[in-house]
């Protein structure tokens, strides 16, 4: 039996349709990532599957559990960490986790013995004895994850864990996901970083505006959205029209090419790399356009996410035209591998 | 609902119990989660005992010369009383500001998702709010007593008033906690849980006879609720009969306890949307 499953789940916000028929499971101890952009549904589909919000349509189940049927009985089997640690700032971290190892029910023994050992796991023995008010956001997080898996829940729910951390942060959460992941738990996590989800997940479903887009193994995602690509980075943003107008006679038929001004790049699913730089970098010398690299490289996900929707996982809203980038979101460019 | 008994004992399975004593568990769980804060952050408990001393203090020595109320042999006799028990109606907008900074920390998210009795989490807040108010009150009595209020209808009388007194807040808690429970942000919760409190502990008999208030607003301060708590803790401390007063008063908190917590349990588990 899987761990949880989800059909056609389906919510509305008044004129909003956040969640279109929805359909996923996870099997025991695996992770999956629910990626999509903000709005795209994935803490509505999250907070059904936590017993937080009554969906309209379809139904889910925890280890068998309806969660819509039987809440409270749900809720003794997750876990939950939402985008906000939700800590009690005005205790500190050994009590806020007693305090959830108590209303699990555990007796007062176990719930110290649990919030000792859950400290020591989350490298916040040292701290455990301060107030939560003075810890750092990174602290917050451990702190919040421990409560949620203090009960040793069946399923945790990571609700964009890394959302609004700083780099290091985020390592350092990447780090702890990792050992959950080693230890057997079952995970669902949702991100809009493509990296994270490739990173921490072992099936992903991508969401976008309320619907299932596409669902595998990010080499499966990254098989379907075609082959290699050519990745063309000019000195000029001027002449990249004329750049994607030269690349498309290279281009796999029926396959856009991607405009990045902000990174002043082209880039186009090949259908072959066989002796593909020299053509490219001949007949763009031909053309008497100054080239600083052209390089061919495996798809990453944003280049799946891009082709599936149109528009990037990281922007905030699609944008008119999904070649335009916001310069600031660094992380919105493709990591060259 | 099920059972502890039939769910399969796979890893991590943790009862959900049901029951009077599991509620009673889950609800001091949490009451002791704000005492520990209140605890911690005695500041808090400071300013809560600062305001009603000041009160006492100020109407005292200020009003106390030029007002006299017919029928009392002080004004302190008269107004001690009254600050009590707007001095404890006051404390329960804790209940709506802790609980809206709860809601908006994520921390109701948090126990919605936990196998725990659901209005444990109101309870408790309000329990521990009753506490708070508990300490405030004995602190202001001390301050009454130095500036020379008696408990004129002896110990008894004195702690039924007292109970009523405390009741009568804690059900207003309960109004403040639908409030918390509605408002966005804790600014909101600030304003709505405050505001109407004012017109509803001045327009009243508070620190005043009502006789000496214009005509048009008489009928409003006689039948406000908060005046017939005044005057039925106002009269057993002082030794007179309370008469209808203190059922009415009796009757007013439970039917605020009722509607409200009704109210706010619906409220706290509809789950959103």
């Amino acid at each position: 039996m899987p761990a949880v499953v989800a059909e056609g789940l389906e919510k509305r916000f008044g004129e909003t349709r956040a969640l279109c028929g929805v359909d996923f499971k996870i099997e025991r101890a695996t992770v999956l990532g629910v990626l999509g952009p903000n709005g795209a549904g994935k803490t509505t589909a999250v907070r059904i599957l936590t017993t937080l919000l009554r969906p309209d349509g379809g139904r889910a189940w925890i280890d068998g559990i309806d969660v819509v049927a039987e809440p409270r009985r749900a809720r003794a089997r997750i876990g939950v960490t939402g985008q906000y640690a939700a800590v009690d700032e005005r205790l500190t971290g050994f009590e806020n986790l007693q305090l959830v190892g108590r209303l699990f029910h555990m007796t007062p023994a176990e719930a110290r013995r649990r919030a000792g050992e859950m400290l020591d796991r989350f490298s916040l023995d040292e701290a455990g004895g301060r107030v939560v008010k003075g810890y750092s956001g990174g602290m917050r997080r451990r702190l919040d994850i421990a409560m949620s898996l203090i009960a040793e829940p069946s399923v945790l729910f990571l609700d964009e864990p890394t959302t609004g951390l700083d780099p290091r942060s985020r390592l350092e959460m990447w780090d702890v996901i990792d050992g959950l992941v080693a230890d057997g738990t079952t995970l669902l996590l949702t991100t809009q970083y493509l990296d994270e989800a490739e990173r921490l997940a072992d099936e992903i479903v991508v969401i976008d505006h309320g619907s299932v887009i596409a669902q595998g193994t990010a080499a499966q995602l990254k098989a379907r959205s075609g082959g290699d690509r050519v990745e063309v980075t000019l000195g000029d943003v001027a002449a990249l029209g004329r750049v994607a107008g030269l690349l498309a006679g290279f281009a796999q038929p029926g396959v856009a090419e991607t405009i990045d001004e902000a990174a002043r790049s082209v880039t186009v699913p090949v259908a072959t790399t066989e002796r593909i730089v020299p053509s490219v970098v001949r007949s763009l010398d031909d053309a008497g356009i100054e080239v600083l690299d052209v390089v061919v490289r495996r798809p990453t996900l944003d280049d799946v996410f891009l082709q599936l929707t149109g528009h990037r996982a990281e922007d905030p809203e699609p944008t008119e035209d999904p070649s335009v980038v916001d310069p600031s979101d660094t992380a919105a460019k493709p990591v060259p591998r | 609902m099920s059972t502890a008994a039939d769910s399969s004992p796979t890893s991590g399975e943790r009862v959900v119990p049901n029951g009077p004593v599991w509620l009673f568990r889950d609800t001091a769980t949490e009451a002791t989660r704000h005492l520990i804060a209140t605890w911690r952050n005695p500041d808090l408990l400071v300013f809560a005992a600062i305001q009603p001393i000041m009160f006492v203090v100020l109407f005292v020595y200020v009003f106390g010369g030029s007002i006299a109320v017919p029928g009392f042999a002080s004004y302190e006799q008269f107004v001690v009383p009254g600050i009590f028990a707007q001095t404890v109606v006051f404390g329960s907008a804790f209940t709506s500001i802790g609980i809206a900074e709860d809601m908006s920390k994520g921390f109701i998210d948090r126990l919605r998702t936990m196998p725990m009795y659901p209005s444990a989490v109101l309870i408790g807040r309000t329990v521990s709010d009753l506490m708070r108010n508990l300490f405030t009150f004995v602190i202001m009595l001390a301050v009454g007593l130095l500036v020379g209020f008696r408990l004129e209808g002896g110990l008894g009388a004195g702690l039924v008033a007292t109970l009523l007194l405390l009741g009568f807040a804690y059900a207003f808690s309960w109004i403040q906690a639908y409030i918390g429970l509605s408002v966005r942000s804790v600014e909101a919760a600030n304003s709505a849980g405050f505001i109407w409190m004012f017109p509803l502990t001045f327009v009243s008999s508070a620190f005043v006879p009502t006789e000496s208030m214009p005509g048009w607003l008489q009928p409003i301060a006689v039948n406000n609720p908060f005046t017939i708590v005044t005057n039925a803790t106002r009269a057993l401390y002082n030794g007179s009969p309370p008469g209808n007063d203190l059922w009415v008063a009796i009757a007013w908190a439970i039917g605020i306890i009722v509607v409200f917590a009704t109210m706010s349990f619906r409220k706290y588990s509809a789950t959103s949307g």
